[in-house]
């Protein structure tokens, strides 16, 4: 039988790197269907999982693939799904599904050019509303975004952790740039890596309430089969799980799907930053795009000039404190992004008209240069 | 499911430990035949004397979605269609577990046809338990993919001109290992029928052909509840292996029940599993 | 080392993206340099233009694609001339002799002819092989990974076909030791 973690190193695929994460995090289910640029995290599941005692499916269609991934989750399976935007937009029911009823599953979504099928083979970073925003009501999800094959591999067991701690749906928002180019992985030994699995119940069956919180937010989760019998529904329902349609029980419910993330934020949330102490003019910039973003910073600092960059890792929550800090002393603030705008709005509620903040959008499939980014650089610093 | 006692008080019916008792009185209207169906099945179960820690019943949107609600077993209530492919995903995860769709004719055919279809391909080992109605009864009584010809609903008001699918012969093509229709007046034969599919592995199909006396019914004129289960009884017949595409369902003239298809095919979480372990080799 | 910038063109199926990540892997993993391998992805996956890069550092590389290529290798006349402008002064250029046209070339770079489809061909009887003669003639002239690096690459690359790769490296690399010779004769 194959290893379910390749320790050691290896040159490959951000999206490779997300497989070999997800089955170093325990996942062992699959399902997915085929879409560029994600398609190798399928092929490589396809490969791996039975090999390793996992099992693979390609479903017909994107919401099935969620779907399924929800009901293998439920059998106390650790479950993932892989796909691109426009895969996403259809899972998008199901992982309002997936949070109503508090189901840990990962979903790595490998941006592409959009709106609808948009550029299959080219980068972007313009699902970071849909990730949030996607599915309707009131809900929050957790989403992580990789800036290097290594990050693919790290997020994605992150990912798994998260999702499994909080009972919710967890995003690994790659995009293709990340989950097409190579580097060197390195894959620890099997003891070094840090597992969450969901809380069980500790009752007997007869005492489970399914949706009932512990002081934490979440309610530990039986799994099917295990004699628990337990009933749940996308429909508002009581600790019991069952549907009742009346305020009470809305309000005790959909205030803490929200904040068991909300609260829970200092937990979750990550940022890295890059020469802020001093920074003037702070970049923040994220996945493929805080490359350009690095190299910036380096450049501007050889010719004198006092750059930082911002680089959320978790962008959902929103590393809102630490962006107040790395903002500390900045004049400037410069969002960097793949998308027509889209993550500089939650930098504009956050440093709330104190500094300027100036957008530099890209809509066009490949990276911002490093000369463009010094061109804002240097319109703003005096 | 009332029962009347003197003798004892605490008497109990039989099928109410498979209930979950705290979730009723059930939704369903009088005369609608979900009631019959579930009984059924319930009956299934006790004369099987089900792994009731193995069932795992799930349904999708409308009226028979909420089916899997009244259970006491592990059950889930998926988005509309999608209860196959969660039930797909039950399986493949654990195939010690039985996963068990219940739901209705436009949940299952309409928007989630597609899962039908491949499911039945893949031959992933469920049963699938339809009622079929002929309208989408939760939200009021509209049209769907088995509303006949030049039926009244509120949105084919005028008549519907869209030409129904024959849900039997969907399943049989779609590669089905058992295939049956009963009407929900045929309570044991459904039974029999449900006790021999439950036992069989595979994706198994079983439509009952039921009431809607509220909305379906009563916009075309079929009288009461009672009327509609006389009518069945004057109009269906029994022909067991008959080809399903033969198979009528017509309420002005024929309704054909029966177990259509009962054949045997590799299962797919078994030829999952053989593969697995022929690779596990290596 | 300082970042190196390389870039390979050819066409679909000449196996120039598996090229570039023989070389990120040399780099990477068996010479403990930072690297990192792109390559442009389109449906025109077979038979059209193809371009893969690798960029070789010694510290962590942060941008990851080529702002200006230090070496070019082309193994189609249409990759060649279509990135031969984007060199940097005193670049490298690797060309496949028989498949590209060398014409002329802006100052301050050096063009190394390799007969590389024709030795694939006629020496080692597989053309299909004609891109790993161009990586034994690639690590010759530019030194960015080392012979035993690439070889180990290589090797992990084709485990059916070790033996023949490896012999094609081999005829690569004196080809590209020729190259050398015979352009320090010319200057």
């Amino acid at each position: 039988m194959q290893k379910a973690v390749l320790t050691g190193e290896m040159f490959t695929q951000g999206d490779i790197a997300a497989a070999e994460g997800a089955l170093a995090a325990g996942c062992r289910f699959f399902a997915g269907y085929p879409i560029t640029p994600a398609t190798e995290i399928a092929e490589r599941m396809a490969y791996r999982l039975p090999r390793i005692g996992g099992r693979y499916i390609q479903m017909e269609d994107e919401i099935a693939s969620c779907t399924a991934v929800l009901g293998a989750s439920y059998s106390g399976v650790k479950a993932m799904t892989a796909t691109s935007g426009p895969g996403v937009s259809l899972m998008n029911e199901t992982i309002g599904l997936a949070a109503m009823t508090e189901t840990p599953m990962v979903l790595v979504n490998v941006m592409r050019g959009g709106p609808s099928t948009g550029q299959p083979t080219e980068a972007s970073q313009s699902d970071i509303m849909q990730a949030k925003w996607g599915s309707h009501g009131d809900y929050e999800i957790i989403a992580l975004i990789p800036s290097s094959v290594q990050e693919m591999f790290d997020l994605t067991i992150k990912a798994f952790n998260l999702s499994e701690q909080f009972r919710v749906p967890a995003f690994v928002l790659a995009d293709e740039i990340i989950g097409h180019m190579r580097e060197r992985l390195v894959i620890p030994h099997e003891d070094e890596i840090e597992i969450v699995n969901r809380k069980k119940p500790t009752v007997p069956p007869e005492e489970y309430l399914p949706f009932k919180a512990e002081e934490d937010l979440v309610p530990p989760m039986a799994t099917f089969g295990d004699g628990y019998h337990f009933y749940a529904t996308g429909l508002t329902h009581d600790e019991r799980g069952y549907p009742v349609m009346d305020d009470e029980t809305q309000l005790a419910l959909i205030p803490r799907l929200c904040d068991k993330i909300r609260k829970n934020s200092a937990k979750i949330t990550e940022a890295k930053t890059l020469e802020t102490e001093d920074a003037e003019i702070l970049l923040v910039a994220y996945g493929g795009e805080s490359r350009t973003a690095m190299r910036a910073v380096k450049d501007a600092r050889n010719k004198g000039m006092k750059i930082g960059l911002f680089r959320p890792v978790s962008v959902w929550p929103f590393p809102k404190e630490q962006l107040k800090e790395a903002a500390a002393n900045a004049q400037h603030v410069i969002v960097a992004e793949l998308n027509y705008g889209q993550l500089v709005g939650e930098v504009e509620r956050v440093i709330r008209n104190e500094v300027p903040v100036h957008l530099i959008p890209r809509v066009c499939g490949s990276p911002h240069t490093p000369d463009d980014l010094m061109k804002e650089i240097r319109r703003r610093i005096k | 499911m009332t029962v009347t006692t003197r003798s004892s008080s605490d008497y109990r019916h039989p099928i109410l430990e498979y209930i979950r008792q705290d979730r009723l009185p059930h939704i369903f209207c009088s005369a609608c035949g979900i009631g019959t169906v579930l009984q059924a099945f319930a009956n299934a179960l006790r004369s099987l004397n089900f792994d009731m820690d193995r069932l795992v019943v799930i349904s999708g949107i409308g009226c028979t979605g909420r089916a899997s609600g009244y259970f006491e077993s592990d059950s889930y209530h998926t988005t509309h269609g999608r209860a196959i492919a969660f039930a797909t995903g039950v399986k493949v995860a654990n195939p010690n577990l039985k996963p068990v769709v219940i739901s209705g004719d436009g949940d299952l055919f309409a928007i989630g046809g597609n899962h039908f279809i491949h499911a039945a391909r893949r031959n992933v080992d469920m049963l699938v338990l339809c009622v079929n109605n002929f309208n989408y009864g939760m939200t009021g009584g509209q049209m769907g993919p088995t509303t006949p010809d030049s039926a009244i609903t509120v949105t084919s008001p005028d008549g519907n001109i869209e030409h129904p699918f024959n849900l039997v012969s969907v399943a049989a093509a779609s590669g089905a290992v058992f295939v049956a229709r009963w009407t929900a007046l045929h309570a044991r034969r459904l039974t029999k029928s449900l006790e021999k599919a439950l036992q069989k592995k595979g994706f198994k199909f079983i439509e009952v052909v039921s009431p809607c006396p509220t909305l379906y019914d009563r916009y075309n004129r079929h009288g009461s509840g009672l009327d509609v289960m006389k009518r069945y009884r004057e109009i269906s017949v029994i022909r067991n292996f008959t080809d399903p595409m033969k198979a009528e369902i017509d309420y002005r003239t024929r309704i054909v029940c029966g177990e259509f298809v009962d054949t045997e095919k590799p299962e797919f979480t078994d030829l999952l599993a053989s593969q697995a372990a022929e690779l596990q080799k290596r | 080392m300082e970042r190196t910038e390389i870039r390979l063109g050819g066409l679909g199926g000449q196996g120039v993206i598996k090229s570039a990540v023989i070389i990120g892997e040399a780099a990477s993993i068996y010479d403990g340099k930072e690297a990192v391998q792109t390559a442009s992805y389109g449906p025109e996956s077979r038979g059209s233009a193809c371009k893969a890069e690798v960029i070789i550092s010694n510290t962590p590389v942060d941008y990851p694609l080529v702002l200006a290529p230090h070496v070019l290798v082309a193994l189609s006349n249409d990759a060649y001339q279509k990135y031969k402008s984007d060199l940097r002064k005193g670049a490298i250029a690797i060309i496949d002799s028989d498949l590209v046209k060398a014409g002329k070339i802006k100052a301050g770079i050096q063009v190394y002819q390799v007969p590389a489809a024709a030795t694939a061909h006629q020496v080692l009887e597989n053309p299909l092989v004609t891109n790993v003669v161009m990586l034994g003639a690639f690590t010759a002239i530019t030194k960015t990974v080392t012979p035993d690096a690439m070889r180990k690459a290589i090797a992990n690359a084709f485990p059916k076909y070790q033996e023949l790769n490896l012999r094609a490296f081999d005829e690569g690399m004196k080809l590209g030791q020729e190259a050398m010779e015979q352009s320090s004769k010319t200057e």
